[in-house]
């Protein structure tokens, strides 16, 4: 590994994706994620690459899409409102199989809503986002570390599977300055993309498209689908357990929850409380599995989430009624503290739920 | 024996799903034709829009893609970016470019974006029935429109050449019809220098052909051409509006 810089998480974010050999950014301006197209604008062009501020965002994930066609690493960022705006581009770039990585930092809604961290688009990026039966793959990193690492994969896996990635990170991880270390030597993949469209010269032409007016045929074309998501999760699927051996109560968050959750289970413990943390990496594919499997062990399971109630959902199959599965959210950028969290712990142990 | 007349490489032997009499024919052939002048055919990539020309991508024989309702100008946009020395065009309707695609057009024409755009304004909404377009004339029937656009609610027709043509990225803009042999010959040399324009990395390019939808607008192929003589030109004056590039 290289030396230890100090970096905020949005400039982490976009220097990742130059290491990671992307060298196409098409973004428009929205808060709290201006670093990242800020230092793609000054960063690119040093690089061979290009910066392009689009005109809008439905303009920006086009681009991205032709970029994509093109054979290229590119990616865009944005925040809540403007991912919406983005929806359309990637339902029609995952129904291409086209690979890019799109970043979601992520502010509080519904609507204009806020500027302050949140983790209420969850089931838009989990879930699918845009119309069809479609899944990005969807990652919450948790350190301005992990932004540079998982950005990085994002590439690889975006081109392996030939599937949009999605990062989910927020205000607070994306202001936050964390020493961060780059790999020194990085040779991206390199995977061939024969079914790029740059012109037919030597082989038979290639067309890129997800209209299918068949239904046989479009049929087919979800089941293909399904089976790259099936096998994503037996792939792709990440997450991080702390104090989880013989934890009477598991907290279940990821991102700048899990940060805050962590402190509380340590104030736990140090309280005589057996709690732990399970912290989701991949957010889709969701580590149901592992969360599973911890139930057989855990007492009960506490969500937490900048949020109403979104992961939770995906908690609460994953453990398919064996344990009790608790929530406790802030919202609209409101985050929780280390106090309230291991409140609502003593609450779960003490049965007052 | 001499071959005079066959189908250009750049349009494949698929036989095209447009209505008996429509202009799109024509004008997929004059595109291929220059395609095909140029030698440009191996290192071209085609954006088809969202109308009844979704399916130019099993038409031109080149690498192909079909973009979302309106979105082609981004498309092209990141394609362009990626592979500066491809020549890369779009081919769009009327509710495609200059409706539901308006920001994308106008933003391209203004970044002065190296690619060229074949407009096709037949003036409706073809692939869903025949609806109002933004180009639907004044008094023009339509099934959203039945007594006619009545510009008091319906507002005006959209000139997009006139609109574009105010813009700094815009090298190359005309209008051109395919009503007679002599329009088809003026559209050529209007598309030709509008690929040309991109071959010599002047900037931005389009040719806007007003043309014929007889089936919705309920008339035959020779009725269809007469009406875009005399109703259709007046509003929208044919002619190069636009053409400064180092390849005019
Ligand atoms: C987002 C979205 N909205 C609406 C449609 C439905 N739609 C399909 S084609 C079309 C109009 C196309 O008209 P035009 O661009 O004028 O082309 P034409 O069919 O006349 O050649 C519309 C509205 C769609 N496919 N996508
Ligand atoms: S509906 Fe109109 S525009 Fe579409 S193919 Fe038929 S005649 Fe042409």
């Amino acid at each position: 590994m290289g030396e230890k810089v100090l970096m905020k998480g949005n400039e982490a974010l976009a220097e990742a994706a130059i290491r990671a050999g992307c060298r196409y950014f098409f973004g428009y301006p929205i808060t709290p994620q201006n670093e990242v197209p800020e230092y793609m604008s000054r960063r690119l062009p040093e690089v061979g690459g290009v910066f392009v501020q689009a005109e809008s965002e439905v303009a920006a994930s086009n681009m991205i899409y032709g970029a994509a066609c093109a054979g290229a690493r590119v990616m865009t960022s944005s925040s809540s409102p403007g991912i919406s705006l983005m929806q359309e581009a990637l339902s029609y770039i995952a129904g291409a199989e086209l690979p890019c990585v799109v970043a979601n930092i992520v502010r509080g809604g519904p609507g204009l809503g806020g500027i302050q961290p949140a983790q209420s688009d969850y089931l838009q990026a989990t879930k699918g986002g845009g119309h069809g039966d479609y899944h990005l793959f969807v990652f919450g990193p948790g350190s301005v570390q992990e932004i540079v690492d998982i950005t990085m994969e994002a590439f690889e896996i975006a081109d392996r599977y030939r599937n949009p990635v999605m990062i989910l990170s927020d205000g607070v991880l994306g202001q936050m300055m964390e020493p961060v270390e780059f790999p020194d030597h990085y040779e991206p993949g390199n995977i061939p993309k024969p079914w790029a469209t740059t012109g037919a010269k030597g082989r038979p032409r290639n067309i890129i498209t997800s209209l299918e007016l068949d239904p046989v045929k479009l049929e087919q074309h979800n089941i293909a689908l399904a089976e790259k998501y099936k096998k994503a999760s037996q792939e792709l699927t990440r997450h991080e357990e702390y104090m989880t051996e013989d934890a009477d109560v598991v907290v279940v968050a990821y991102g700048t929850t899990a940060r805050v959750a962590r402190a509380a289970v340590d104030r736990a413990r140090k309280a005589g409380v057996k709690a732990g943390l399970f912290r989701p990496i991949s957010l889709y594919p969701f580590p149901s599995g592992a969360l599973f499997d911890l139930a057989t062990r855990a007492g009960a399971f506490l969500t937490v989430e900048m949020s109403m109630g979104q992961m939770v959902e995906d908690v609460r199959l994953a453990v398919n009624g064996t344990r009790p599965v608790h929530f406790y959210g802030r919202a609209g950028g409101m985050i929780p503290t280390t106090r309230e969290v291991y409140g609502e712990i003593c609450k779960v142990v003490e049965g007052r739920v | 024996m001499r071959k005079v007349f066959g189908r250009p490489n750049a349009l494949t032997s698929a036989p095209t799903h447009y209505c008996p009499g429509c202009t799109h024919g024509i004008i997929h052939r004059v595109v291929a034709e220059v395609i095909d002048e140029l030698g440009v055919l191996d290192r071209t990539i085609g954006i088809a829009p969202v109308g009844c020309a979704v399916l130019a991508y099993d038409y031109f024989n080149c690498d192909m893609i079909e973009a979302s309702h309106g979105r082609a100008p981004a498309v092209a946009t990141g394609v362009k970016r990626v592979l500066p020395d491809r020549v890369v065009f779009t081919y769009q309707g009327d509710g495609d470019l200059a409706s539901i695609g308006m920001g994308e057009i106008v933003h391209a024409a203004a970044r002065g974006e190296n690619i060229t755009v074949i407009f096709v304004n037949n003036t409706v909404y073809g692939m869903t029935g025949g609806q109002m377009a933004p180009t639907t004339v004044p008094g023009q029937r339509t099934t959203t429109s039945q007594s006619g656009r009545d510009i008091s609610t319906a507002g005006y027709p959209i000139k997009v050449c006139e609109l574009l043509a105010t813009l700094g990225g815009a090298a190359y803009i005309a209008r051109v019809s395919t009503t007679s042999p002599a329009n088809v010959a003026r559209a050529k040399r209007a598309v030709k220098k509008a690929f040309q324009t991109q071959l010599a990395g002047d900037g931005f390019a389009m040719v806007e052909f007003l043309s014929s939808c007889p089936t919705t607008w309920g008339m035959t192929p020779r009725e269809a051409l007469k009406w875009i003589d005399e109703h259709l030109e007046p509003y929208f004056p044919l002619g190069e509006f636009v053409s400064r590039g180092r390849a005019s």
